[in-house]
C-alpha cells in the first residue's frame, strides 16, 4: 500500500487533479441523473451557457476573477501547510476597506481609486488574518478553527457596519450608498472597444481581471524566485529543516498569512468596486471557500490556480443558466464544489494508488 | 425585565441548546479518538433536510429521525474513509462534507418539493411531539418551583431530554468504560493502542460512527422539534458554535454542557432583543452573535487557560511493518 513507487511528475502535476475531477463529474452526473434530468443535455447547456457568447464568457471571467484572488490565498497558504481557511472573511472585510476607500475619498479618476482601493482590499484583509496568524506562530491556536471563527467575527463587524454606519439615511437596506460614477472601473467590453473587438455590454467583468493575472505573476515570482517564497516553501516542506537552517517558524507564518489575507482581500475589488459598486450583505458569496477548491485542484502553482479558476468561473456561469432553463439549482455547483474538494484534497490517496500502481507496472514491464 | 420574559428565555435556551449539545458531543467524541471534525454543520444539515423530508412523507417524525440518523452516519463514513482508510486531510474532508451537504439538500428539495429548497411545513405526527412532564400542570402556580420545573423545564420534545442524558451518558463512556478508554488513548497515542493488539481502525471508525447518530438527532431536531420544516442552510454556522463550545469546553462533557447553555442563552437573548442597554452602553445584535466566536478565540489564544487537543488529532495513523 505505502509503496515507494512515485509518480512521474507529469502524472502527479496533469493526471491526479484531472483523474480527481473527472470523478467528481462523474459524481455530479449520477446526481442529475438520479433527480431525473439528463447529464448530457446539462453539460451542453452549461458549456453553451459559459463559452457560447460574449455574455457567457464575460460572466465566467467575472467569476474566474474572484477564484483566481481567493484560490491564490489558499494556495500560498498551503505552500507554507497553513490551511487558510478564512478567505471568506477576510475578503468581506476587504470589502468593507474598498467601500470606506470608495466613499470617504474624492478620488479625481478610477485609476488612482483603483489603487487605493486595491491597498484598502489588500490591507483590510491582510488586518484580518493577522489575528490568527499571530495566534497560531506565537500562541499555538489552530489556524483552521480561528480563520472559521474568524469568518464568522467578519460577518456580525460587516452587519454592524452596514446597518448601523454605511446605510445611507431612510434606506431600509443594509447596503452602504453607491459609489460615485467617475471612479467606476473600466468593463472589459469597453477595454476591447477601441480595438474594434466587440464584447458583450452587459456583464461585470473588468479591470480587475487584469490584476488577477498579474497576481498570478507576481505570487509564482515570490514563491520562486525571493529568498521569502524560499523561506515558505522550506516552512513548509519541513517546519524543523526551516529553523534550523535559520528561518524563523512565527516570521514565516505571519507573512505569509499577511500575503494571503491580502490576495482574498483582492477580491473585493472586482466584486465591491467593480461589479455592485457598493457594499452588500454577503458580498463574497462563498467565493472564498471555492478558494479551497482552486488552490487543491491548481496543485498550488499559480498557473494551475489560473485554470482551476476559469473552470469553476465556467461552473458558477454555466450553472447560472442550468438554473434558468432546467430544473437543477444552482446549488448543483456547491455539490461539484464539495465533490472537487473532497477528490482533490481529502481522497487524494484513493485516487493516486490506483494509479501508482498502474506505472509500477508498466515500469515493471 | 420582569419575570415571564426571564422564563422563556431560559425556555428557549434549553430548546437552542439542544441541537448544539448534541453536535457538540458529536464532536467531542470524535476529536478525542483523533479524528478532526470540521463538518458537524454539514451532517446536521443532511440530517435536518432529511428527517423533515421523511416526516412530511411518512406523516411519522421518527421514522424521519431515524432517516436522519441514517444520512448522518453515510456522511460520517465518508469522512472515515477519507481520513482513516485513506489517511486524507481530516480538515480538507470535512471542508467537503459541509458543502456536500450545503449543496445536495437543496438540489435534492428543489426536485422533490418545488418549493425553494425547503420542505413542506410540518405538522401533527410530522412534528415532534412535546412532553409535559409529571405534575408540571399541578405545579405551575407555586411560585419558584412552578415557573421553574412547569415553565422551563416542562414542555420540551424527548429529544431535549435525551441530549441533556447524553452529557452524563458520553462522561461515563468516556471516563469509566473500557471502550471510552481506549477511545481516548487513540486520540492520544494510537501506536499504543495499537501495539497493545486493539485496532485504531475499528476504534476511530466506531468515534465516527457515534459522531454520526449525535449530528442526525442535532439536525432532526432542528427541523422537527425546534422548527416545523427544513429550509436552505437551517443550521446556520450551528456546527461551528458546536465547534466553538468543545473547543471552549477543552474537549470534556461537562464543560461542554455549560458552554453549551450559554452559547444558547446568548442566541436566545439575541432573538429577543434587537439590541441591549448595558451601563448605558448599547451592545448591538451583532456583538451577541459573534460572542461565542470570540470566546472561543480568546480561549484558543490561551489567555484565559489553555485549550490543549488531543495530541494526535488530525493525524491518520500508518501502521509500522
Amino acid at each position: 500500500m505505502s509503496a515507494p513507487t512515485k509518480l512521474p511528475h507529469w502524472a502527479d502535476v496533469v493526471l491526479v487533479p484531472l483523474a480527481s475531477v473527472a470523478l467528481a463529474f462523474l459524481c455530479s452526473a449520477v446526481l442529475i441523473w438520479a433527480i431525473g434530468e439528463d447529464p448530457w443535455a446539462a453539460v451542453k447547456l452549461m458549456v453553451d451557457g459559459a463559452f457560447g457568447s460574449s455574455y457567457g464568457w464575460g460572466y465566467t471571467l467575472y467569476y474566474a476573477t474572484n477564484f483566481i484572488f481567493t484560490g491564490l490565498a489558499v494556495a500560498v497558504a498551503f505552500q507554507a501547510r497553513l490551511f487558510n481557511i478564512g478567505g471568506e472573511g477576510q475578503a468581506a472585510m476587504a470589502g468593507l476597506g474598498v467601500a470606506l476607500v470608495c466613499l470617504y475619498i474624492p478620488w479625481p479618476h478610477w485609476s488612482l481609486a483603483l489603487i487605493g482601493a486595491s491597498l484598502g482590499a489588500a490591507l483590510f484583509g491582510a488586518a484580518w488574518a493577522l489575528i490568527p496568524a499571530y495566534l497560531q506562530a506565537k500562541r499555538g491556536s489552530h489556524i483552521v478553527i480561528t480563520t472559521i471563527m474568524f469568518n464568522f467575527i467578519a460577518a456580525s463587524v460587516l452587519g454592524y457596519f452596514l446597518v448601523n454606519v454605511l446605510r445611507p439615511q431612510g434606506s431600509m437596506d443594509p447596503a452602504s450608498a453607491r459609489f460615485p460614477a467617475e471612479i467606476r472601473l473600466p468593463r472589459l467590453h469597453e477595454m476591447l472597444e477601441p480595438f474594434g473587438i466587440p464584447f458583450s455590454t452587459s456583464t461585470p467583468v473588468n479591470i480587475a481581471l487584469f490584476l488577477a493575472i498579474g497576481m498570478c505573476f507576481a505570487v509564482w515570482f515570490m514563491l520562486w524566485r525571493t529568498r521569502l517564497g524560499y523561506q515558505i516553501r522550506t516552512f513548509g516542506e519541513s517546519e524543523p529543516a526551516a529553523q534550523y537552517a535559520g528561518i524563523s517558524p512565527v516570521k514565516i507564518t505571519i507573512f505569509t498569512m499577511l500575503i494571503s489575507g491580502g490576495l482574498a482581500g483582492l477580491m473585493a475589488v472586482n466584486s465591491v468596486m467593480g461589479e455592485q459598486q457598493r457594499l452588500v450583505m454577503n458580498a463574497v458569496e462563498g467565493a472564498g471557500f471555492i478558494g479551497i477548491a482552486v488552490a487543491l485542484m491548481g496543485r498550488n502553482h499559480p498557473f494551475g490556480v489560473f485554470l482551476a479558476a476559469i473552470l469553476f468561473g465556467f461552473l458558477y456561469q454555466g450553472g447560472a443558466e442550468l438554473a434558468l432553463w432546467t430544473g437543477i439549482p444552482r446549488e448543483l455547483i456547491v455539490v461539484i464544489q464539495a465533490l472537487v474538494i473532497l477528490f482533490t484534497g481529502a481522497l487524494d490517496n484513493m485516487v493516486r494508488m490506483p494509479l501508482t500502481r498502474l506505472f509500477a507496472l508498466r515500469r515493471a514491464r | 425585565m420582569d419575570i415571564a420574559v426571564i422564563v422563556q428565555i431560559l425556555d428557549s435556551t434549553l430548546r437552542l441548546s439542544t441541537p448544539l449539545l448534541f453536535a457538540c458531543l458529536a464532536g467531542l467524541i470524535s476529536e478525542r479518538a483523533g479524528i478532526f471534525d470540521i463538518g458537524l454543520e454539514g451532517k446536521m444539515l443532511i440530517a435536518a433536510f432529511t428527517a423533515a423530508a421523511i416526516a412530511f412523507v411518512s406523516g411519522n417524525v421518527w421514522i424521519g429521525v431515524a432517516a436522519a440518523i441514517f444520512a448522518s452516519v453515510a456522511l460520517s463514513l465518508v469522512h472515515g474513509l477519507a481520513s482513516i482508510t485513506f489517511r486524507g486531510n481530516q480538515l480538507i474532508s470535512g471542508v467537503a462534507i459541509n458543502f456536500l451537504a450545503a449543496g445536495i439538500t437543496v438540489v435534492i428539495a428543489q426536485n422533490w418539493f418545488r418549493q425553494g429548497g425547503r420542505t413542506p411545513s410540518l405538522s401533527g405526527d410530522a412534528r415532534m411531539p412535546r412532553l409535559t412532564l409529571p405534575f408540571a400542570d399541578a405545579l405551575r402556580d407555586v411560585p419558584v418551583i412552578g415557573p421553574l420545573y412547569s415553565g422551563i423545564l416542562s414542555g420540551h420534545a424527548l429529544l431535549v431530554y435525551v441530549a441533556f442524558l447524553c452529557v452524563p451518558l458520553t462522561w461515563y463512556m468516556l471516563f469509566r468504560t473500557r471502550f471510552g478508554l481506549r477511545l481516548r488513548a487513540v486520540g492520544e497515542n494510537p501506536a499504543a493502542v495499537d501495539t497493545s493488539g486493539v485496532s485504531v481502525t475499528t476504534l476511530r471508525y466506531a468515534a465516527v460512527v457515534i459522531c454520526g447518530v449525535l449530528c442526525g438527532l442535532a439536525g432532526a431536531y432542528l427541523s422537527t422539534g425546534l422548527s416545523a420544516g427544513f429550509v436552505k442552510d437551517m443550521t446556520a454556522g450551528r456546527g461551528f458554535i458546536a465547534l466553538a463550545a468543545m473547543i471552549f469546553a477543552k474537549w470534556r462533557p461537562w464543560p461542554a454542557l455549560w458552554a453549551v447553555l450559554l452559547f444558547g442563552l446568548l442566541e436566545a437573548v439575541a432573538n429577543r432583543f434587537q439590541n441591549i442597554e448595558i451601563l448605558g452602553l448599547t451592545l448591538p445584535v451583532q456583538a451577541m452573535q459573534a460572542l461565542p466566536y470570540i470566546l472561543t478565540v480568546v480561549i484558543l489564544a490561551g489567555f484565559v487557560g489553555k485549550a490543549i487537543p488531543p495530541r494526535a488529532g488530525g493525524q491518520a495513523y500508518v501502521k509500522e511493518h
